[in-house]
């Protein structure tokens, strides 16, 4: 049929089954709101309050459902404050379709009002990006897009399309498939290389699994959770696979890294086998790479041929998608039956146990001060555990991670990679929109949540039950925490004076706030709080402004070096 | 490498250099018979760790159709060069003699100035200057090397 470039996005995203774009409207963009209204039938757009919002809620939906998130803005500013939600997706490798308006072709390069070079700015943040010129190009440069964006390692992929693009008219028909001669991504792990680190992993003293997001995005989970109950080896998780593997679990020994447990930075600076997937030897996981498991041979799992070996050396390399590389290794593993793991391994048990007896995420409770990781475990009890948690950055950030025990996949969303502050509120739109029915909370502090607060604008008109736990210490903690250890305890800009009052400006919203300020009342006002299960609530509970994180590896030290209180 | 010949392929190897702390010491790309591909040949320096790391992100590229690092194997190098020079009293004998040891072929002359084209190795041509006093060179122009395998092996889709 024939129909304008602007017709032809919104007939093609519900031909390809997407249900939900984020976006925000604009004069390079208002044929496709044009078309969004005379032709949508199932795509229903939601309407957020600055384009920032709609990628990281685009990027909450993505990471809780698996699913591509989609975005649309104008060109210019619209297309600009896209950029952190980009560069976060792109960091944490979600895939994203973000659709910019532009200028018409006539005027690109000449400064036109609202013009800026969208796939200059955006092209070292994305996994690809397209302008397109004519609209016969449009429908198969969608699919394109489609493909690069959720195959491989999944990441965000910008379309950029010209007002001229989306009036003029071309013949639409769904293009089913598409070929692209410079992209084909791994789909199966080499068996030889699988059949060698089943052995290495028999014949290991000392083994540890060290598994991150990738087991998360690639849909890992079941696969891992069989393998590492079969070999009984101990497993950390980095803050972005917190999940993938039941946290609950007595074989899981937390997450790692800079602010990892006691017993899983030394079981990973003690092992002497180390089985990485889906992770990639992040600055913040190894500390100082020259101190990085010294005694370790290393297997490393990832569907990305450009992150293996590039931070630290392996010894048995897999490229492929982690689920299959994981049945792989399953099957083989129960071909050589009686092929048990190494009897030492209970020796390293009985190790790692002793590490874990230091009980290194223990705080004190006798205060009159609310704890922050006291306020996190009483939010855990109250939602059961099975709430999908988003968060921003900083010690909240670490609080949840650390004290919200994760025993599902895609029930953790948080920007690891680039760290942006304002993702958790837009982020939890996200999830709440793919999830109508479950708890969604944002564990987030007064700094972060000021970043996207228009958005509580957003959750009214769409009726999105987000809750909001904000752990209000009056400081940038996190900056304060730094400030502290390593700058001489000079504050410099991180204390957070004038605050709003958070409960008046969720009711001047339309939602309902709460203040929590008394440890002995926090559960009960946490109980009635989540108990309005159609409301948004945005919690502000004041939490001891002298907390800090614990325990800690400060930057340069190795995994074996770590601050404890 | 082969890439797709379209806009934009080119600044996303560049930009990959750059972000990445790369450093592109010389870069030729021309279309090729087939239209839809450019051939690019880049020259960088690192060590194989971080050769290997740049052939994995080149790959990475979407644009980026093969990459062939051209020195794990036998190869032809060539640069060309255009080099004019200041000519005039004896260095009018000199410079031709000159061009001739070299291989040179004079493409231009005036009355003050000769313009020398030059194809070799780029050590031939750094060479060349280096045999020129510097006051009497007015400009130069050098592609950047090019390259391709020896034998019957290709860079081809």
């Amino acid at each position: 049929m024939e129909l304008t470039g602007a017709q032809i996005l919104i007939h093609f995203l519900e031909d390809e089954g997407v249900e939900h774009i984020w976006g925000y409207p604009g004069g390079a963009a208002l044929p496709i709101y044009d078309a969004l209204d005379t032709d949508a039938k199932k795509l229903q757009h939601i309407l957020v309050r600055h384009e920032q919002a709609a990628v990281h809620a685009a990027d909450g939906y993505a990471r809780s459902t698996g699913k591509p998130g989609v975005a649309l803005v104008t060109s210019g500013p619209g297309a600009t404050n896209t950029v952190t939600g980009i560069a976060t997706a792109y960091m944490d490798s979600i895939p994203m379709i973000i659709i910019t308006g532009q200028v018409p072709t006539s005027l690109i390069g000449l400064d036109a009002f609202q013009e800026v070079d969208t796939v200059g700015i955006t092209r070292p943040i994305v996994k690809h990006n397209f302008l397109v010129k004519d609209v016969k190009d449009l429908a198969i440069t969608l699919k394109k897009a489609f493909h690069i964006a959720t195959t491989g390692r999944p990441g965000p992929v910008v379309i950029d399309m010209p007002k001229d693009v989306q009036n003029a008219t071309s013949h639409y028909e769904y293009p089913q498939e598409v070929a692209l001669r410079s992209y084909l991504p791994v789909v199966k792990g080499h068996s030889g290389q699988i059949r060698k680190a089943i052995e290495m992993m028999l014949t290991a003293e000392r083994p540890i699994f060290y598994t991150g997001g990738g087991v998360v995005l690639g849909d890992g989970s079941e696969e891992l959770t069989k393998l590492v109950k079969k070999l009984g080896f101990p497993i950390t998780q980095t803050l972005m696979g917190l999940g993938a593997f039941p946290a609950s679990h007595p074989l899981s020994v937390g997450m790692l890294g800079m602010h990892g447990t006691y017993e899983a930075n030394m079981a990973m600076h003690h092992c002497d086998v180390l089985i990485a997937i889906g992770s990639r030897f992040d600055d913040r996981v190894t500390g100082n790479i020259e101190k990085f498991c010294p005694t370790a041979k290393i297997i490393h799992v990832d569907i990305d041929p450009a992150s293996i070996s590039k931070n630290v050396v392996v010894d048995i390399p897999i490229v492929g998608p982690v689920q299959q590389v994981l049945q792989e290794m399953n099957s083989h593993l129960d071909k050589l039956a009686g092929h048990a793991p190494n009897e030492q391994v209970q020796a390293w048990w009985s190790q790692i146990e002793e590490w874990r007896s230091m009980n290194c995420l223990k705080f004190d409770t006798s205060g009159t001060k609310i704890k922050p990781q006291a306020a996190v475990q009483a939010v855990w009890e109250v939602t059961k555990g099975d709430a999908y948690v988003t968060s921003d950055v900083g010690q909240h950030q670490m609080f949840a991670a650390q004290y919200y025990t994760f025993d599902k996949p895609r029930r953790w969303i948080n920007s690891g990679g680039l760290g942006t502050m304002g993702f958790g509120l837009p982020a939890a739109m996200g999830v709440q929109m793919a999830f109508p029915d479950a708890t969604v909370l944002c564990i987030t502090g007064e700094g972060s949540i000021q970043m996207n607060i228009q958005e509580l604008s957003t959750c009214l008109q769409y009726g999105l039950p987000v809750k909001v736990v904000c752990l209000n210490n009056g400081f940038l903690g996190m900056v304060r925490q730094w400030q502290e250890f390593f700058y001489d305890r000079r504050y410099s800009m991180s204390y957070m004076d004038s605050l709003p009052d958070f409960v008046k400006l969720a009711e001047a919203y339309g939602h309902v706030g709460v203040r929590i300020d008394n440890p002995t009342t926090m559960k009960q006002q946490l109980e009635e709080a989540f108990a309005l299960k159609d409301k948004f609530v945005f919690i502000d509970i004041i939490t001891d402004q002298q907390e800090n994180v614990y325990p800690m590896i400060p930057a340069g030290a190795g995994q074996n070096e770590m601050i404890l209180v | 490498m082969l890439i797709e010949n379209e806009s934009g392929a080119l600044s996303r190897v560049a930009g990959l250099f750059s972000a990445r702390g790369y450093n592109i010491q010389a870069l030729t790309v021309a279309p090729t018979e087939d239209e839809s591909l450019s051939r690019l040949t880049l020259v960088t320096l690192g060590n194989a760790h971080q050769i290997e790391q740049i052939v994995k992100h080149l790959n990475r590229l979407i644009d980026v159709v093969k990459v062939v690092d051209l020195t794990e194997g036998a190869h032809i190098e060539r640069e060309l060069m255009l080099i004019k020079l200041s000519a005039v009293g004896d260095y009018r004998e000199e410079f031709v003699r000159l061009a001739d040891i070299f291989r040179g072929t004079i493409v231009d002359v005036t009355a003050t100035t000769y313009t020398v084209q030059m194809v070799g190795e780029t050590q031939k041509l750094d060479a060349f200057i280096a045999a020129i006093d510097s006051a009497l060179i007015l400009e130069t122009v050098r592609s950047g090397a090019m390259g391709i395998m020896r034998g019957e092996k290709c860079l081809q889709i």
